[in-house]
């Protein structure tokens, strides 16, 4: 505030000076988001993570190998076998054409990086970018101040790099930066009303649909926010043209996304976009009207328009409602709908409900991914509430919607964490702001107190400084600006004096610069000396406590890559390579057209890193080709090879932690299978396999879980290697101990056991009289079968 | 089964003896003989054996009767004295040492020496080496002689020779002592071709029982080694004799030339079959201080065949017998201060590996994702950096070269086909290779960081290579300094142009309407 009082000439220094320093700490939050995301690659090695990343990959390899145009014609055969899929056109093209982009790029400036390595370093590359567009967002919010500090949290906050570090290379991974990015846009284009940035939105948007299915929570998000300003009396021309471009073109852009296509404009997801686009439209044709008409002419026309577009709303809705009302889902897809009713997918999709990502938060994992910053956002909202602008309107909806949606999947943690960095960011820049401020105003020589300052309290106070010099230049907000300056700095007082009384129990202080406040209202507010350091002392304590615990999870927590474990041991590092090692086998030592069937967690690893058909995928969008392989798995083996068989299938593959205790292999996803085969095909039942409605493979075990596929490949030979058959992820010893198999001939076994690979064995010569008996053995077990599987089947 | 001397390789040879035409039927008609009673063998025992025997005895008799005839045709006339071939079976590389004391009994002094090979030999032969041994007792030393495929029309049964040269004339009536040294690949047929997992690995090896010479051979004898006691059988050539792991053959006196009496070893042989079937090496030189060694491999056990599925509990719970015949780990020898090791595939990381930096070699124990059955497969790329003023020299004619080992790194291991690709940096001229032995050779170009021309890349192309290649070869080529400093300068000059841009577009005003 001292700023503009100061001469012209060392502001403008200062200014200049400001700005150099916020970009280099922009730099160096860039730096900081990206190097804080590398442990994977220091601690395990430069490898794609987990499940859906690599299929991002193998798409990516696709894409560089044969060009956009066979990228978006591929129909790829190696999956979903036999009916194959449609890569092109049921894929969010975002990430794989970024990073197809970006491999592009740099092999025609001669640095031949592969394909991988791009793959790897997208996530971390993009997250820096996503802490820029956070500072963007936030500077539009609150000043340039709260951006960096909002910047500096996001680039380091746990449940973003759960989703991006090294190696994780999915769609989250960008479409994070695209979210902050558009949101920016849209409050830029509030905030300017200029239709430059309008464009810009949409294709900010655009990038999003190509990225994430979670753009829905974009166009949702915006039109409530403009419905919020609508209400609250706040329409203007800016606001009309921060939305109604959006909604033109950003719908005209994400119908040209193959996988939205025309559901841009069909289903209901997108349905709120287009009646706030309406009644944007009234409300900015009854502003219109009422510039034009005399307040008395204006009451008459409202009256007649009010009743006759009462009767037509009435009936439009209506229909709309029967139109919504006869479709089965009622227009929303599963994922959606089980979003609104958060019971939804475990009662109808077992598949959705299955997915441990899909599940609901714990307490705990808001305080694993989110730590300090939980705590400071209701001190951020109740900043954003002081001068309440468009913007920080915007954001306080943000962070209400997007609380709600991470309680109900843990997955969408990921959309509340920017939100909770950037109130947070203004929660934490504003007690700094106000407590460097009363430390400078009463000690004599300001510029000493800069010098001798810490870093981030320094930084503080000179963008401080720059935003205040800032405000003659910007013609928009000058208006505005001085009353909020003023209400944002009793606010922070408030809240300063909150966390004061929470941490440090100091009442002496608090009571002082209340009545500080009291009897000096025109003078900007102050805090006692003594009372200011130890708060920034505690705040900045609280920082480095957020700093540790963020390090801490980006090394220890999230940068398990999951293809493989570790294991502490007296001895050192064990290394448990097991999925890479059946993968590898898979890929050198069998046939390049056989196909393997395995539950469809492992479908995409098997066509990514063994180059094998698979039945299943993770991409799991025919729910009976799913049944299909779980009533395999849960049939006993004779109905189990005739249905593998029927389906081409050669090899099959389980994943099995009972030896050395890891413990989501396929027994414990087992019942899953069950009930998705027993969803489609229902001779499967849920109780057959359970004693008493417990789970168990022990000696209390049913008949039907001891004599089904997985258990039998899970457990072959499993008690030869200890005498007893411990199993060390159940803890008990197994039920059947010597059994031999068939149909099936165990090929490959890990090191470790981990994954386990069976062969189906030839048919065998038809022998009369065995023949028969088989026959009517195997329809009385698969009698409840539908008959497609048997008439497809030659040996019955 | 290939037949040592195979019908197929019957060729018309006009310009020879009529007498010669039918000894070459009757030899062919022997041989198949031989080839199936080598079939039956197993299945019927003794009475095929016996006959096979007389047979073998029948057509050596037929040669020692013909064979003045066939030595008329060769020129220099020279008897061996005495010869000693001692076969090493031990693992899938056959070492073969031939020691030979040669004798000009004829006129016209004699230059070079006939080493003759079958051609079923001759596919397989990888590498030979010769030497005359001269001193004493004990003071003998060996000088090395060249050896070159001879361009001597192929001899009876497309026998196929190599000269020796010899570095003196070797004068009437003058005797010379020689060395001969070659190695022999995929000549070891595993027969039964598949086994199961707990099996250990059997192998027949076809061979001569005396030594197979365009010369009178006066005195010879011929042993085996295998690499266990355990020998199955082996065809009888009186006097054959066996004791442990060595199996005698001979000796035997006056064989006339192209004396030839197939014999097939049938024997255990559980040492890894580590075929390499594709080897690319890149060698990256930089003159900023490294060499840069990237080898890609296509590793295969050419062993018999595994059978049935692999049991890990077999495999875990009993392990000297659980998968004898399979390998799990290869020894690579790097070169001394290696750094920057790493062993990965195509899916990341291969975590089994150690590595051991010496004064002298630096040896790196790598181990398979899984254990490598018969006919299994596995790639995978070993690379590595090396300081490169311990390879790269300067000559006195300013050019430089690179003196670096041809071969394969990885102990007892075959490789089918090696491709060394040496680039050499950016802006080098005229390269050429010296190298030791006969290779294919070509130039290519390539693009790594931030090149703009392109770099030289030359190609070296060999099949068939044994440990016993591993020797060094040199890359000449002339260097320009100047050139180093392309990149650094080309870094600093799009910075610079950046920082211009940046600077031009705030300090521009580029308004269509000024405010």
């Amino acid at each position: 505030m001292a700023a503009p009082e100061t001469s012209p000439t060392p502001s403008s220094l200062r200014n200049a000076f400001g700005h150099v320093f916020s970009f280099f700490i922009l730099i160096l939050i860039g730096v900081l988001a990206f190097s804080i995301r590398l442990f994977s690659v220091i601690k395990y090695e430069s490898v794609i993570h987990e499940f859906d990343p690599y299929f991002n990959y193998r798409v990516t390899q696709f894409l560089t190998k044969n060009g956009i145009y066979d990228f978006w014609n591929w129909f790829d055969d190696r999956t979903w076998y036999p009916l194959g899929r449609v890569i092109g056109g049921t894929v969010y093209p975002g990430l794989t054409l970024t990073a197809g982009t970006l491999w592009w790029l740099l092999n025609s400036l001669n640095i031949p990086l592969s394909v991988e390595t791009v793959c790897v370093f997208t996530a971390p590359i993009f997250s820096a970018f996503a802490s820029w567009a956070t500072y963007l967002l936030t500077k539009e919010v609150k000043g340039a101040g709260a951006g960096l500090t909002a910047a500096a949290l996001l680039a380091m906050v746990p449940s973003y790099i759960s989703r991006s570090v090294a190696g994780s290379y999915d769609n989250e991974a960008v479409a994070i930066f695209a979210l902050i990015f558009t949101f920016y846009l849209y409050i830029k284009t509030l905030n300017t009303g200029s239709l430059f940035y309008a464009t810009l939105n949409s294709i900010a948007y655009f990038y999003m649909v190509c990225s994430w299915g979670g753009y829905t929570f974009i166009i949702n998000l915006i039109p409530m926010h403009v419905l919020l300003c609508i209400v609250t009396g706040r329409y203007s021309s800016r606001l009309y043209i921060a939305y109604a471009p959006l909604v033109v073109l950003g719908t005209l852009l994400a119908a040209l996304v193959p996988v939205v296509g025309f559901n841009a404009v069909m289903t209901s997801e997108h349905f709120a976009s287009f009646l706030v686009f309406i009644i944007i439209h009234v409300v900015a044709l009854v502003y219109y009207i009422k510039g034009i008409l005399s307040p008395r002419m204006f009451k008459v026309a409202v009256m007649l328009v009010l009743s006759v577009g009462l009767v037509i709303c009435c009936t439009v809705v209506a229909v709309l409602i029967a139109l919504v009302a006869s479709s089965p889902t009622k227009g929303w897809s599963g994922r959606s709908l089980s979003l609104l009713d958060p019971t939804y997918a475990s009662k109808y999709i077992p598949i959705i409900a299955s997915v441990s990502e899909h599940q609901p938060p714990t307490w705990p994992s808001y305080f694993m991914d989110l730590n300090i910053l939980a705590f400071l956002v209701p001190a951020g909202i109740v900043a954003c509430f002081l001068p309440l602008s468009d913007a920080s309107s915007f954001v306080i909806l943000y962070i209400v919607t997007s609380v709600y949606f991470s309680g109900v999947m843990v997955r969408l943690m990921l959309v509340l964490a920017p939100a909770a960095c950037i109130m947070s960011g203004i929660a934490l820049s504003g007690a700094f702001d106000v407590l460097t401020r009363s430390l400078k105003f009463q000690l004599p020589g300001t510029s000493e107190i800069f010098a001798s300052d810490a870093v981030d309290t320094g930084s503080e106070s000179v963008i401080l400084n720059k935003d205040g010099a800032k405000e003659d230049k910007s013609e928009d907000s000058v208006k505005e600006r001085p009353s909020k300056k003023s209400k944002k700095k009793e606010k922070e007082k408030e809240k300063e004096k909150e966390k004061e009384k929470e941490k440090e129990k100091e009442n002496a202080g608090t009571l002082s610069s209340r009545s500080h406040a009291g009897t000096s209202s025109r003078r900007p507010l102050v805090l006692p000396v003594e009372a200011s350091v130890i708060a920034i002392f505690l705040l900045v304590l609280l920082v480095a406590f957020y700093v540790v615990h963020c390090v801490w999870a980006a090394a220890e927590a999230y940068s398990a890559p999951s293809i493989v474990l570790t294991s502490q041991s007296p001895d050192g590092l064990h290394v448990f390579d097991d999925f890479r090692e059946a993968y590898a086998w898979l890929s050198h030592n069998t046939d390049v057209d056989d196909k393997v069937a395995s539950w469809w967690d492992y479908g995409y690893q098997t066509t990514a890193m063994a180059n094998r058909t698979v039945i299943v995928d993770n991409n799991t969008w025919n729910n009976t080709h799913i049944a299909t392989v779980g009533t395999a798995m849960s049939s006993p083996e004779k109905a189990a090879w005739e249905i593998f068989n029927s389906l081409d299938v050669k090899y099959v593959l389980v994943v099995f932690g009972g030896l050395v205790g890891y413990p989501s292999d396929d027994i414990n996803k087992f019942l899953w299978m069950v009930r998705i085969g027993g969803g489609v095909f229902p001779h499967i039942k849920e109780p057959d396999y359970l004693r008493d409605g417990q789970y168990r493979i022990d000696s209390q075990a049913t008949p039907t879980m001891l004599n089904c596929l997985m258990y039998k490949l899970s457990y072959y030979r499993f008690v030869e290697t200890d005498g007893k058959g411990f199993d060390r992820v159940r803890r008990t010893e197994i039920g059947k101990k010597y059994f031999k198999l068939t149909h099936f001939e165990e090929v490959f076994t890990t090191h470790h056991w981990m994954v386990r690979i069976y062969k189906l064995k030839s048919p065998r010569n038809r022998i009369r009289g065995k023949t028969k008996k088989s026959k009517s053995k195997s329809s009385s077990t698969i009698s409840s079968k539908s008959s497609r599987t048997r008439k497809k089947n030659p040996w019955n | 089964m290939s037949n040592p001397i195979s019908p197929h390789s019957l060729q018309p040879i006009s310009n020879e003896n009529p007498r010669m035409l039918r000894l070459k039927k009757l030899l062919d008609s022997t041989a198949m003989l031989l080839n199936l009673d080598s079939a039956a063998m197993e299945a019927s025992g003794r009475r095929p054996r016996l006959l096979l025997q007389i047979c073998l005895i029948f057509s050596t008799l037929i040669l020692t009767f013909f064979s003045p005839v066939v030595r008329s045709s060769s020129t220099p006339e020279l008897q061996i004295l005495s010869a000693e071939r001692r076969v090493d079976l031990s693992s899938h590389i056959i070492r073969v040492s031939l020691t030979l004391k040669v004798e000009n009994v004829g006129t016209s002094p004699a230059s070079e020496i006939l080493l003759a090979f079958s051609p079923a030999q001759v596919d397989h032969l990888a590498w030979i080496k010769a030497g005359a041994l001269v001193g004493k007792k004990r003071k003998k030393s060996s000088l090395p002689l060249d050896v070159k495929p001879s361009n001597i029309l192929d001899g009876p049964n497309g026998t196929k020779y190599y000269s020796v040269f010899l570095t003196s004339q070797l004068g009437s009536g003058e005797s010379v002592s020689l060395e001969v040294l070659y190695v022999l690949t995929h000549s070891l047929e595993p027969f039964p071709v598949e086994i199961s997992q707990s099996e250990s690995q059997l192998v027949y090896f076809r061979d001569s029982a005396v030594i197979l010479s365009p010369y009178h051979i006066k005195s010879q004898e011929t042993s085996f080694r295998t690499p266990t006691n355990k020998v199955e059988s082996f065809t009888r050539v009186v006097p054959a004799d066996r004791s442990g792991t060595e199996l005698k053959y001979g000796p035997y006196e006056e064989r006339p030339s192209y004396s030839y009496s197939p014999v097939i070893i049938h024997f255990e042989n559980n040492n890894p079959f580590a075929v390499v079937e594709e080897l690319v090496r890149e060698i990256e030189i930089s003159h900023w201080g490294n060499l840069q060694i990237t080898d890609h491999y296509k590793l295969a056990h050419a062993g018999a065949r595994q059978k049935g599925g692999f049991s890990r509990v077999e495999y875990q719970s009993n392990q000297p017998f659980g998968g004898s015949a399979s390998f799990k780990h290869l020894l690579a020898e790097l070169p001394p201060r290696v750094h920057s090791v790493y062993y990965r595939d195509d899916i990341g990381n291969i975590s089994s590996s150690r590595l051991r930096i010496g004064a002298k070699k630096s040896e790196l124990l790598i181990e398979p994702r899984y254990p490598l059955f018969g006919g299994w497969k596995a790639t995978f790329v070993i690379g590595y950096g090396v300081p490169v003023h311990d390879y790269l020299f300067e000559s006195a004619d300013g050019s430089r070269y690179l003196n670096y080992n041809f071969g394969c790194p990885l102990a007892e291991t075959v490789v089918d086909k090696l491709t060394i690709k040496v680039v050499l940096p950016e802006g080098s001229e005229d390269p050429s290779a010296v190298i030791p032995f006969q290779v294919e050779q070509r130039l290519e170009k390539k693009h790594s960081y931030l090149d703009v021309v392109g770099r030289t890349v030359l190609v070296l192309e060999k099949k068939n290579v044994v440990p016993d290649h591993n020797s060094p070869f040199q890359v000449h080529y002339k260097f320009n300094p100047v050139f180093m400093l392309a990149e650094p300068l080309m870094l600093v000059l799009g910075f610079f142009l950046l920082f211009v841009a940046s600077i031009a577009y705030l300090h521009m005003d580029i308004a269509i309407r000024k405010s």
